[in-house]
């Protein structure tokens, strides 16, 4: 679930109808960070939603034979997670045009993940008001395992 | 058509992990170079109201216009779309034949998304993909082939809706009995 964090810009749930404008947003600004527990069934879950049947996401003995504790996360599942952080903030004002992910680290089930945005910049092209944003997942120790970046367009006050 | 449990012939090898014998230098054959460029099989899919909020229910996303309908079509999106990452459960049919894959087991290490236009419950969604490039690097887990595809989403009115470059990287010996199989294929 979402937890909004003193300093960052105000979305408390996601849901619909917001107004979040290109113009109210600041190069730095932390967008509500998104707190996940998942669990094996969730991955179990997700392997029947993603059709991603690879092994080592549910299958121990493959992944304690490839070296793991236990089963490991699937990159798409993190990648979902560090995508609701942007499409929780954005409601339906915006729109995200490019969305990029890197699976540096393992992640593992039975543990909490912390994702985490900020704005690092902003511009205008043409009529349209561009938000880059950087992204993480932290596991439990506050390791960043997958850094990810987002270019949004919001909508603006001053257009036309 | 789609095999859907593709993934659950990958056979991985265990117990023992061999000294690759393989060098970066000789893993890229001729053969394997040769599925560069050449599209997958297009595969189409009715995006079903139900299928979306299982997705975003896996993933343990509740917004609204996923699965609220009479708020999604209150919302400036007007009507229900899939997440952005619903894309990864499209899977892309095959390849015109099965990759000569040389090694046991498969890592994705990330994927890059350009979303043109929403994808809506009701779209007709065709998929297809291709292999951009390949290379080998050395590293922790031996010597490491990596796979950059493009897959390409297009809705029932011709628009692309959304491209995904992956990365996926395979290593580790396979046994003589599983060489040649295709595990290949994540998203």
């Amino acid at each position: 679930m979402s937890t909004p964090q003193e300093g960052s810009l105000h979305r408390p749930l996601p849901g619909i109808h917001t107004h979040l404008w290109f113009e109210d947003v600041s190069e730095g600004d932390e967008l509500p960070s998104l707190e996940v527990h998942p669990t094996t069934q969730q991955l179990v879950m997700y392997a029947g939603a993603s059709g991603d049947f690879v092994p080592i996401h549910y299958d121990m003995d493959v992944a304690q034979a490839a070296g793991h504790d236990s089963v490991i996360i699937h990159g798409a599942l993190k990648s979902a997670w560090l995508a609701q952080v942007v499409t929780d903030w954005l409601g339906d004002s915006g729109w995200m045009r490019d969305f990029a992910v890197q699976y540096r680290g393992i992640d593992y089930p039975n543990e909490k993940k912390t994702c985490r945005g900020r704005v690092k910049s902003k511009r205008v092209e043409g009529e349209a008001g561009l938000v880059e944003i950087e992204l993480s997942l932290e596991d439990a120790s506050g390791t960043v395992t997958t850094p990810a970046t987002a270019l949004v367009e919001l909508p603006r006050r001053q257009s036309r | 058509m789609v095999s859907c449990n593709r993934y659950a012939q990958l056979e991985v090898t265990t117990t023992k992990k061999a000294m690759p014998s393989t060098t970066p230098e000789n893993v890229i054959t001729d053969q394997m170079r040769s599925f560069i460029g050449v599209a997958s099989r297009p595969v189409s899919y009715e995006i079903s109201r139900w299928d979306v909020a299982r997705f975003a229910c896996a993933i343990g996303d509740a917004n609204p216009l996923y699965s609220d309908e009479a708020a999604a079509r209150e919302s400036a999106i007007s009507g229900l779309i899939a997440p952005p990452t619903y894309l990864r459960s499209l899977l892309p049919g095959p390849s015109h034949e099965p990759f000569p894959e040389p090694f046991a087991h498969i890592l994705d290490a990330g994927s890059r998304y350009r979303f043109l236009h929403p994808v809506r419950v009701g779209d007709v969604i065709t998929v297809s993909r291709t292999l951009k490039d390949m290379f080998t690097k050395s590293g922790r887990l031996g010597t490491m082939l990596f796979k950059v595809r493009e897959i390409t989403y297009t809705n029932q009115l011709g628009q692309i809706v959304a491209t995904q470059e992956t990365t996926t990287i395979t290593y580790g010996e396979r046994s003589g009995d599983d060489a040649g199989s295709d595990f290949g294929e994540i998203g």
